[in-house]
């Protein structure tokens, strides 16, 4: 049965002159792993802001979890953020706080929880994340990996219901990958959670996720399952999922504000 | 027709620039909850930004202190009053130069550090991942940052004040050779409360206001790069300075 967690309907979205989206539509099914795919710059870190709110659609709407984004005050985002978790590219931890006050910041500030139960549930979501011991550590002498994971601790720990991943692979060894790779896969599985990847890392998303959606030049181009996405025959799909030089999706910077979906040469 | 309109926009953005400063100021006093997070982050803040600027506000207001006593003593001299000097030193250190030099000398430690630190917490994504975890970073980081700006400065000024009549002291008495007494003595009757020491307090409440509004206001909108940080640094020191001499002027024709 379809239930969608997030609702993106024909999504508009433009910079000055530059159009970043154009009539962009995905429907997010609750509890499932989607990873928004695509070549770099094409808009798909936008679309994780205008999930959390942090932009505005030019025209269209998005429905998270009940609640039209763009409609919401400052004080009713902040509510609704609540339930989102974010793993930014760098994992963006505070860096004059260590590991274990990084994870107890959510808590101390939306809980009433007294410091025994802080201290019980942080070095709990640090042992799941494989980094028990860590907590007394400093932001600056972890590891990429160590400070991602770090980060999908301190996503998680108020028990969201949706987690965004921005390129949460990026930058990490293949063993830091696969590690991360598999954390995501237990807790959205183990908190019943919904996770959105954006991430252009294909081998990753084949063994990780349960939907796909691809963009190039503005345009939704295909969704659907890795390995249906693998076998696709369109050009521009075939492209990208292979690693292709040669296709539709031009390798250069387009700064034409009419720039068409796909190469159409 | 399009030059015209570029002239105007350049004209404007300054006065654009002070809007958004008072609404960020509104947005940020709006913010304050009486709350034991508030006050630890204010201490926390006022140690790290007024206490750490104590040695070098020392330093300063002591060497000011004897410049001052030796360049009176020199005027006045000529006229057979040096007698007189600690007087002079006592006013132009309560009235004028203890609050504009202390904040001056705060623009340049303390603002600037504000400023970088919150322009390097945007530039590493920190400010966007406490609004994507639902806490306010003006509430958060700039509000305790400003509130122990307000506090520290007029301590500082105290202590500023404090450390250059001691410069004085050693300079006019133990060099000079001026009677201790009536040094004293021209100091405790010629400085009124109201006009000269409250004079300074106002003054140095007002410097250190605008002093971490601006520091705040410019690493919060800094551009999150390393240029735009350093921007960030550079444009607090500047505004800072200049508005803290508008601000003396505008003040004193009130005060005086």
């Amino acid at each position: 049965m379809k239930d969608p967690i997030i609702r993106i309907c024909n999504v508009f979205f433009q910079r000055d002159d530059k159009i970043i989206l154009n009539d962009v539509s995905m429907d997010i099914q609750r509890g499932s792993i989607v990873a928004i795919m695509g070549p770099s710059g094409v808009g798909k870190t936008t679309i994780l802001r205008l999930i959390s709110g942090q932009l505005q659609p030019s025209s269209g709407s998005i429905e998270v979890n009940g609640k039209q984004i763009s409609a919401l005050s400052r004080h009713e985002l902040y509510e609704c953020r609540k339930d989102i978790g974010v793993l930014l590219q760098n994992g963006a931890l505070f860096t004059d706080l260590t590991v274990f006050e990084n994870i107890a910041t959510p808590l101390r500030e939306h809980t009433d929880l007294t410091e025994e139960a802080i201290s019980e549930r942080v070095l709990a979501k640090l042992e799941s994340v494989g980094l028990a011991g860590t907590q007394e550590l400093m932001p600056h002498s972890l590891s990429g990996g160590m400070a991602r994971r770090v980060a999908l601790a301190r996503a998680v720990i108020l028990n969201p219901k949706i987690v965004l991943f921005d390129e949460p692979m990026t930058g990490l060894d293949p063993i830091a990958m696969s590690t991360v790779g598999r954390l995501i896969r237990e807790t959205n599985d183990q908190l019943g959670l919904t996770s959105v990847i954006v991430t252009h890392n294909v081998e990753q998303m084949k063994k990780l996720v349960d939907h796909c959606y691809i963009l190039a030049s503005t345009k939704l181009i295909a969704e659907g399952s890795p390995e249906a996405l693998m076998h696709n025959t369109d050009p521009a799909v075939d492209q990208f999922m292979n690693g292709r030089v040669d296709g539709p999706i031009s390798f250069h910077y387009q700064n034409s504000s009419s720039n068409s979906p796909v190469d159409s040469s | 027709m399009k030059t015209a309109g570029i002239q105007k926009s350049k004209l404007l953005a300054p006065i654009a620039e002070v809007g958004h400063c008072g609404l960020f100021l509104i947005r940020m006093l709006s913010s304050i909850r009486f709350e034991r997070g508030l006050l630890l982050s204010t201490l926390q803040q006022t140690y790290l930004i007024g206490a750490r600027s104590l040695v070098i506000i020392m330093i300063c207001g002591f060497f000011v202190g004897m410049v001052l006593s030796l360049q009176s003593i020199n005027a006045l001299q000529q006229f057979g009053a040096s007698d007189q000097v600690s007087l002079l030193v006592g006013k132009s250190l309560f009235r004028e130069l203890g609050p504009v030099l202390t904040a001056l000398l705060f623009a340049g430690r303390a603002g600037t550090s504000i400023a970088a630190e919150i322009g390097l917490m945007k530039a590493t994504s920190q400010i966007e991942a406490m609004q994507l975890m639902a806490i306010d970073p003006v509430q958060r980081i700039a509000l305790p940052r400003f509130l122990a700006g307000l506090l520290s400065l007029p301590l500082l000024t105290a202590m500023f004040n404090a450390f250059a009549i001691l410069g004085a002291v050693m300079f006019s008495i133990g060099v000079m050779g001026l009677d201790p007494g009536i040094f004293w003595s021209k100091l405790q009757t010629g400085i009124y409360f109201g006009k000269d020491f409250l004079g300074g307090v106002w003054k140095s409440i007002v410097f250190g206001g605008l002093v971490s509004l601006i520091a705040v206001y410019f690493g919060y909108y800094a551009k999150p790069t390393g240029e735009g940080v350093g921007t960030a640094t550079t444009r607090t020191v500047v505004m800072s300075s200049v508005l803290v001499l508008i601000f003396d002027f505008i003040m004193t024709s009130f005060l005086i």
